[in-house]
C-alpha cells in the first residue's frame, strides 16, 4: 500500500539496472549493441509500422477527399487536397454532433451509475461468504463474452416478441413492454443497460481486489472505537479504495469513448443513424462502408484528440499518484 | 467455518457475531447480482433447445418439447468449426507473436543499460493512447497495399502490434524484479547475457508471460472491428471467418430461425467461457496492472 500513495512520473523505465558493472571491452560493446538491436527490432518494426504509422496516416488522409478505391497517388493529386474541410464538415454535421453527444452520454452515465453500483456491491460482498468463488466466476461471465456475441444474445432477448417483454408480461408489468432496440427514443438507454450488464462484473471484481488491499486492522480499530458499519466504510475503506476507483474510472472512460461493437451489431443501421450513433460507429460507417476514407480519417483524428486530451488531463489530475505503485503491484 | 479448531474457536465466534445480522441480506444481494449476470446467458443456452415455433409462442417459457436438433445441427456443421478454427488460429498466432516480440523488447529495456532506454519504454507506453479504433481505417488501406487485406495475417500482425504496449509495460517490471545477483552468479558461472535470458530469466518470468499471453488471447479472440474491416470485406469464404464475424453473419442469414441462432450463439460462447473462467484471476490482475501502468 505504501507504493500506491507514493508519487512518480507517469512513465518511467526506472533506475539504472546495472550501476557501474563490467569493464567495457571493444567486442563487448559491439556485441551488446548488436543484441539490443536484434532484440528490439521485431517489436519496434511492428509497433511503428502498424500502430504509429496508421495513426499518422489518418492525420494525412484527413486533409484529402479520397475515393473508396483509394490509391497512393490520390495523395499527390492537388484537387483532392481539401485542407480542414473534412473537419469543418464533421463538426457541423448534426449526425456527428449527435454521435459525440451519445458517446459522452454513455461515458458520463457509466461513471455515475456503474461506479457507485459496483462500489456498493463490492463493499457488501467484501466479507467471508460461502460460495464466494462461484459468485466471482458468475459475475465474470458477461465480461468474458465477446461484445458481439453478448450483443447478439441481447438482441434476441429484446426483440418485440422476445424473452424480456414476455417476462415483463408474466410479472404483470406488461405496460413496460417496448421495442427496446428499435425505438429511437430508448435505444440508446437500452445500449447503456446492456453495456452496464457486460462491464459491471469486471468493475465489482476490480473493487473487490482493491478492498483486499485495505488492511482489516483499520476497520477493526474503528469498530472498537464505536464506529458503525457505514461509518467504517465511509471514513476508512472508501478513501483507501480511491486508487482503485480512479483506475476503474480511467478504464471506463477510455472504453466508453470507443464503443463500437455493441452498437454496431444490436441496432439496425436506420435506427442507429437517428438515435444511437457513436463516434466509432460513425467513423466506420462513413470511412469504410460509406466510401469516404478521407472524411472517416478526420473523424478518427477527432476521436483520437478527444481521447488523448481526456486521458492526459485525467492522468494529471487523478491518476498521477497511483502510477508508480500500480506498475509494480499489477505484475505480482 | 464449521471446521474451526478449538484454538481459533473464539475468533470464529467473534466473527460470527460480527457478521450475523447482515448475512442473509448480503446473500440476497449476491444472488440477485449473479442472477442478473448469468440469466441472459442461461436464456440463450436453454433457448437453443427449443423449436422456433415454441419460442415464438411462449418466449419466456422452458423448452416444450426439448429438442436437440439445433445444437446437433450447429455442432456438426463445418461452418461452426471453421469459425472456431479461424479464431483459434488468429488468437493463437497473435498470442505467440506478441509474447515473443514483447518479451525480447522488454528484456532489453529491463536488463540492458544504454542511451535511449527510457525513450524506448516511453514510446511503447505511449502506445496505450493509440487505440485500434483510431488506426482502423488507414490500417485497412495499408493492408490492402501490402496485399494482406482479406487474409489472417492482416488481422494477426496488427493484433500483435496493438498488444505490444500492454505486454511490454507488464513485462518490464517483472524482468527487472529479478535480482542482479542472479545475473552476476550466472556470469561467473560462464553464462552470456543471452544465456542468462534463456536459462534463468525465462523460467522465472513465466507467471508474467502467462498473464500477458492471456490478455492478448482475450483481446484477439473477442476482437470484432479488425476482422470486420479486414476479413469480412475480403474474399475469404464465411466458413473461415473468426467466430465474432461468423456468429453475426449466421444471425443475419438465419434471422427467422431463432432457435438455430440461439444454439449457434451459445456454442460460440462456450470456448471463451471455459478458457476465461479458468483464467479469471489473471485477467483481472493483468488488466488492473496494465491499465495502472
Amino acid at each position: 500500500m505504501t507504493a500506491v500513495v507514493s508519487s512518480g512520473p507517469a512513465v518511467s523505465a526506472g533506475p539504472d539496472p546495472h550501476p557501474a558493472s563490467r569493464p567495457p571491452s571493444r567486442t563487448g560493446v559491439v556485441r551488446k549493441r548488436f543484441e539490443i538491436a536484434l532484440f528490439t527490432a521485431p517489436a519496434l518494426v511492428l509497433f511503428i509500422g502498424f500502430v504509429i504509422l496508421p495513426v499518422v496516416l489518418a492525420a494525412v488522409y484527413s486533409f484529402y477527399n479520397l475515393p473508396a478505391g483509394f490509391r497512393w497517388d490520390n495523395l499527390a493529386d492537388p484537387d483532392r487536397f481539401v485542407g480542414f474541410d473534412n473537419y469543418v464538415r464533421a463538426l457541423s454535421t448534426p449526425e456527428f454532433q449527435r454521435a459525440i453527444g451519445n458517446t459522452f452520454l454513455i461515458l458520463v452515465m457509466s461513471l455515475l451509475i456503474q461506479g457507485p453500483l459496483a462500489i456498493g456491491i463490492a463493499l457488501l460482498l467484501n466479507r467471508k461468504l460461502r460460495g464466494r468463488g462461484v459468485f466471482r466466476l458468475l459475475i465474470f461471465v458477461p465480461y468474458v463474452l465477446a461484445e458481439v456475441i453478448a450483443g447478439l444474445a441481447w438482441k434476441l432477448l429484446l426483440q418485440p416478441g422476445g424473452g424480456v417483454n414476455a417476462m415483463l408480461e408474466a410479472c404483470g408489468l406488461g405496460f413496460l413492454r417496448h421495442n427496446w432496440l428499435a425505438d429511437p427514443d430508448i435505444a440508446l438507454w437500452t445500449i447503456f443497460l446492456i453495456l452496464s450488464w457486460k462491464y459491471i462484473g469486471f468493475a465489482i471484481l476490480l473493487m473487490l481486489a482493491g478492498l483486499q488491499g485495505v488492511p482489516d486492522e483499520l476497520a477493526e480499530a474503528a469498530q472498537i472505537d464505536g464506529a458503525t458499519w457505514w461509518q467504517t466504510q465511509r471514513y476508512i475503506t472508501l478513501p483507501l479504495l480511491a486508487p482503485t476507483v480512479r483506475i476503474w474510472a480511467f478504464l471506463s472512460i477510455i472504453g466508453a469513448l470507443q464503443v463500437f461493437d455493441m452498437v454496431w451489431v444490436t441496432v439496425a443501421p436506420a435506427v442507429r443513424r437517428i438515435s444511437t450513433e457513436t463516434m466509432a460507429t460513425y467513423m466506420v460507417q462513413q470511412g469504410q462502408f460509406g466510401g469516404q476514407p478521407g472524411y472517416g480519417s478526420a473523424i478518427a483524428v477527432i476521436l483520437f484528440v478527444i481521447s488523448l486530451i481526456i486521458a492526459l488531463v485525467y492522468q494529471r489530475l487523478a491518476l498521477r499518484r497511483d502510477l508508480t505503485g500500480a506498475i509494480t503491484r499489477g505484475v505480482q | 467455518m464449521s471446521t474451526m479448531t478449538a484454538s481459533t474457536g473464539e475468533a470464529a465466534a467473534r466473527e460470527r457475531r460480527r457478521f450475523d445480522w447482515s448475512q442473509p441480506f448480503v446473500y440476497v444481494v449476491a444472488l440477485a447480482v449473479a442472477a442478473v449476470a448469468i440469466g441472459p446467458v442461461l436464456y440463450v443456452f436453454v433457448g437453443g433447445f427449443r423449436t422456433t415455433a415454441d419460442l415464438n409462442a411462449n418466449p419466456a417459457g422452458l423448452p416444450d418439447p426439448w429438442v436437440f436438433t439445433n445444437w446437433i445441427t450447429v455442432a456438426t456443421s463445418p461452418r461452426f468449426w471453421g469459425n472456431v478454427t479461424a479464431s483459434l488460429i488468429l488468437a493463437g498466432s497473435t498470442t505467440v507473436g506478441v509474447v515473443i516480440a514483447g518479451l525480447m523488447a522488454a528484456f532489453v529495456i529491463a536488463r540492458y543499460n544504454f542511451r535511449g532506454r527510457e525513450g524506448l519504454y516511453t514510446l511503447f507506453a505511449a502506445g496505450l493512447m493509440f487505440p485500434l479504433t483510431v488506426a482502423a481505417l488507414p490500417l485497412t488501406l495499408l493492408l490492402r497495399t501490402m496485399g494482406l487485406h482479406g487474409t489472417y495475417l492482416g488481422v494477426i500482425i496488427p493484433g500483435i502490434a496493438f498488444a505490444l504496449p500492454t505486454t511490454i509495460i507488464i513485462l518490464v517490471p517483472f524482468l527487472r524484479a529479478i535480482p542482479d545477483e542472479l545475473e552476476e552468479a550466472a556470469r561467473i558461472d560462464g553464462a552470456t547475457r543471452v544465456g542468462f535470458f534463456w536459462r534463468i530469466l525465462l523460467p522465472l518470468s513465466k507467471p508474467g508471460l502467462v498473464t500477458v499471453g492471456i490478455l492478448a488471447f482475450v483481446a484477439s479472440w473477442n476482437g470484432y472491428l479488425l476482422p470486420l474491416l479486414v476479413i469480412s470485406t475480403g474474399t475469404l469464404p464465411q466458413e473461415w471467418w473468426p467466430l465474432p464475424l461468423g456468429v453475426t453473419q449466421f444471425s443475419t442469414q438465419y434471422s427467422q430461425d431463432t432457435g438455430a441462432v440461439l444454439a449457434y450463439t451459445s456454442l460460440a460462447m462456450i470456448p471463451a467461457m471455459v478458457f476465461f473462467l479458468l483464467a479469471e484471476k489473471r485477467i483481472v490482475g493483468g488488466l488492473t496492472g496494465a491499465v495502472k501502468g
